[in-house]
């Protein structure tokens, strides 16, 4: 029987078809993408990496919220020239606490990953209510109502207790402490307190050091 | 009689003899698809105006007012979901209804599930888009939508697939037809993708935390968004390619053994891709090397496909100057092999290297969004909205107009992408004579202006095109009932 003469039957029968699509696509997925998944390294932290505090993961949620992401990658290629602008290039245990990873596809605005440290609190605040003010031919929306809003929304130890179910080591200590360390803190606080932390400290073992 | 043959023969005219019960009963369950049809068309316009929106706030970040809801970063969701989500499968869930009917030679197995499908989807893409302008974010590309939609959607996709295949199940022409291989490649891996890619565990109504972490959610993700594009916007679309072209062009499939082994090399190649969008990211190098390979082999189906159905209009060309349908399915399938070349290159990782974070990935998308995916929809609905309610269509005057807009629009749009795109990746990694970067960051930003500017020009055209077109279709349909058209 020649290959048509079996395409045949495969053809004529809809539950072969489907088992056969399912079947030839989940091919690529087990064997490129399975694998990964069950590699530890992948998501084992660098020796420096943290879980995120509790203001810092707030920030980050809001920086999801509004789709920073959008414009702003968070992943330094190992090239000479990302490496010299933004510094050390990313690695992969420095993503092990990132639900979701948030690397980014696009850079109209530049890479965060190691945006933390370059730049002033008070530099931040201004950046991000008003970005013109500071950085004149900018394009990025302000995002004035992050300074109104508290950044306590109520479910921070909640969403501390279902991280640590999925494997970030927080303490009893930590999660019962976080409500507390939101107090009187506004959006703002949060967001800038995450850019702060970004890609800090940078792994030791790298030559060009962030500016 | 093969099968490119009896799709061809596709829509009979309807069966005077029949009592008026037994038509409903027997007829082809069309309203259905006429009602994906119109939400496809509000959904095209939205999501374009919406991309048209942001796509004017690059130039004037003033735009958003100050509001939450009308910022960059929440109105771009909205945008890309309401065009592949809203535009995209409203389209494509209506012509494969369409055409499974017509290639099976029955009506809609579970007429009442289609409804529920129909309905239910568009409710979903609704209340997900208003959900996205609040600021509910998975933060996945292309998969932005919270838990509770992410359940919609499954439930509904699977209902897709039962009406789906249980029409295909009772249908009275053995040989399943090939665009009906890719519908059902659509359905099947798009939920596979879909149900594994959203994966989290909730905290609250509009907030999850991934199941997976830092490189591992990369690599998870990409195989999803990769094969989104891939099953949806080119798989689901080659579905419609290989219904409506034989029909409109009045000719079978060119070469049948080339759609069997273009399918059967699509469907397993493309889902080996997704690493290219992680080149030099911190993944696996193999990963990477991988998806670079795999990406190039894709060539091969991509083309075959693209082969195959200009030898299929071959013979059929002087329709193309009456006929505005077939001109915009025959300009997609120009698209369609542009944006298919352009891809695989881009996967390269020396070119990658250049291209990756630029706007020309963002001008490949729509090349493809715009050039495929939308002109073979404009081109499809030309074709079917006048059969939807046995008319004529209300202005070729108008839809001649429209397919210069669109060509023009998307022309432009992927010329101005390109010019930012590698002016980006090239300023980006220029070095100066000691090895330290040449240019700043915010220099290269603030040059991107005209290219911006040209990019929202070309968005505007497009959409006007797209307009006309809604007036078109609507004043063809306007106060007709839906055609009542019996199986064969």
């Amino acid at each position: 029987m020649n290959a048509v003469e079996l395409h045949k039957k495969l053809e004529s029968n809809a539950g072969l078809l489907i088992f056969g699509i399912l079947f030839v696509s989940a091919i690529g997925g087990l064997v490129q993408v399975l694998p990964s998944v069950f590699q530890d390294s992948l998501v084992t932290p660098t020796a420096h990496t943290e879980p995120y505090g509790a203001l810092e993961l707030v920030g980050r949620d809001i920086y999801i919220r509004e789709g920073c992401g959008n414009c702003h990658s968070q992943q330094v290629r190992p090239l000479l020239a990302e490496v010299r602008r933004y510094g050390p290039y990313s690695r992969a245990g420095e993503s092990a606490y990132d639900r979701p990873f948030l690397w980014g596809s696009k850079r109209t605005g530049p890479d965060l990953h190691r945006i933390g440290g370059k730049y002033t609190d008070a530099w931040h605040r201004l950046h991000l209510v008003s970005p013109r003010a500071v950085v004149p031919k900018s394009i990025m929306p302000g995002y004035p109502w992050l300074a109104d809003a508290p950044a306590d929304a109520g479910d921070i130890a909640r969403k501390m207790r279902i991280l640590r179910r999925l494997g970030h080591p927080y303490t009893d200590a930590e999660i019962a402490a976080a409500p507390a360390a939101l107090q009187g803190k506004t959006e703002l606080d949060a967001v800038v307190a995450y850019m702060q932390v970004l890609g800090r400290p940078p792994p030791p073992d790298e030559g060009n050091q962030a500016p | 009689m093969s099968q490119a043959q009896a799709a061809a023969e596709g829509a009979s005219p309807p069966n005077a003899g029949a009592t008026a019960t037994a038509a409903a009963l027997a007829s082809y369950s069309d309203p259905v698809v006429r009602f994906l049809t119109a939400c496809a068309v509000a959904w095209a316009l939205a999501g374009m105006a919406a991309g048209v929106w942001i796509a004017a706030e690059l130039v004037w970040p003033g735009l958003d007012f100050g509001q939450p809801w009308l910022s960059y970063g929440r109105l771009r969701n909205l945008h890309t979901n309401g065009v592949i989500f809203g535009f995209g499968v409203s389209a494509l869930m209506g012509t494969a209804l369409y055409s499974v009917q017509r290639t099976c030679h029955v009506r809609l197995f579970a007429p009442g599930l289609a409804w529920f499908c129909a309905i239910g989807w568009q409710l979903g893409v609704l209340a997900g888009g208003a959900s996205l302008l609040a600021g509910w974010n998975a933060g996945k590309e292309y998969a932005e939508l919270e838990w509770p939609f992410d359940i919609a959607i499954a439930v509904v996709w699977v209902c897709f697939g039962v009406v789906f295949f249980g029409t295909i199940g009772r249908r009275r022409i053995r040989p399943i037809y090939v665009s009906n291989w890719f519908y059902g490649g659509l359905i099947i891996v798009i939920a596979m993708l879909h149900i594994v890619n959203s994966l989290a565990l909730p905290v609250g109504w509009g907030k999850s935390y991934s199941l997976f972490a830092g490189a591992q959610d990369a690599i998870v993700q990409w195989w999803y968004g990769h094969n989104a594009v891939g099953f949806l916007l080119t798989g689901g679309f080659l579905g419609m390619l290989y219904y409506f072209l034989p029909k409109h062009a009045g000719r079978p499939i060119w070469s049948y053994r080339l759609s069997i082994v273009a399918f059967w090399a699509f469907t397993y190649s493309y889902i080996w891709a997704g690493p290219h969008h992680l080149h030099y990211n911190a993944i696996p190098a193999w990963v990477q090397s991988l998806g670079m390979v795999m990406s190039l082999v894709l060539l091969a189906p991509s083309w075959a496909t693209m082969i195959n159905g200009v030898m299929t209009v071959a013979g059929a060309w002087r329709k193309l100057r009456t006929d505005p349908a077939l001109k915009f399915i025959v300009l997609a399938l120009a698209f369609y092999g542009l944006a298919t070349f352009e891809g695989p290159m881009m996967s390269i990782k020396s070119v990658n290297v250049v291209s990756h974070f630029t706007d020309w990935t963002v001008g490949h998308v729509h090349s493809g969004a715009l050039g495929w995916n939308a002109l073979i929809t404009f081109g499809t609905f030309y074709f079917l909205v006048p059969r939807l309610v046995g008319g004529a269509l209300h202005s070729v005057r108008l839809a001649n107009v429209h397919f210069w807009l669109a060509l023009a629009g998307t022309m432009l749009y992927v010329l101005a992408m390109w010019g930012a795109g590698v002016s980006q990746g090239v300023l980006w990694l220029a070095l100066d004579h000691i090895g330290d970067v040449r240019f700043g960051f915010r220099d290269i930003m603030a040059s991107m202006a005209p290219y911006y500017a040209l990019r929202l020009l070309a968005g505007v055209v497009f959409l006007v095109g797209a307009v006309l077109m809604a007036w078109n279709l609507w004043r063809t349909v306007q106060g007709r009932p839906t055609a009542v058209v019996h199986p064969p």
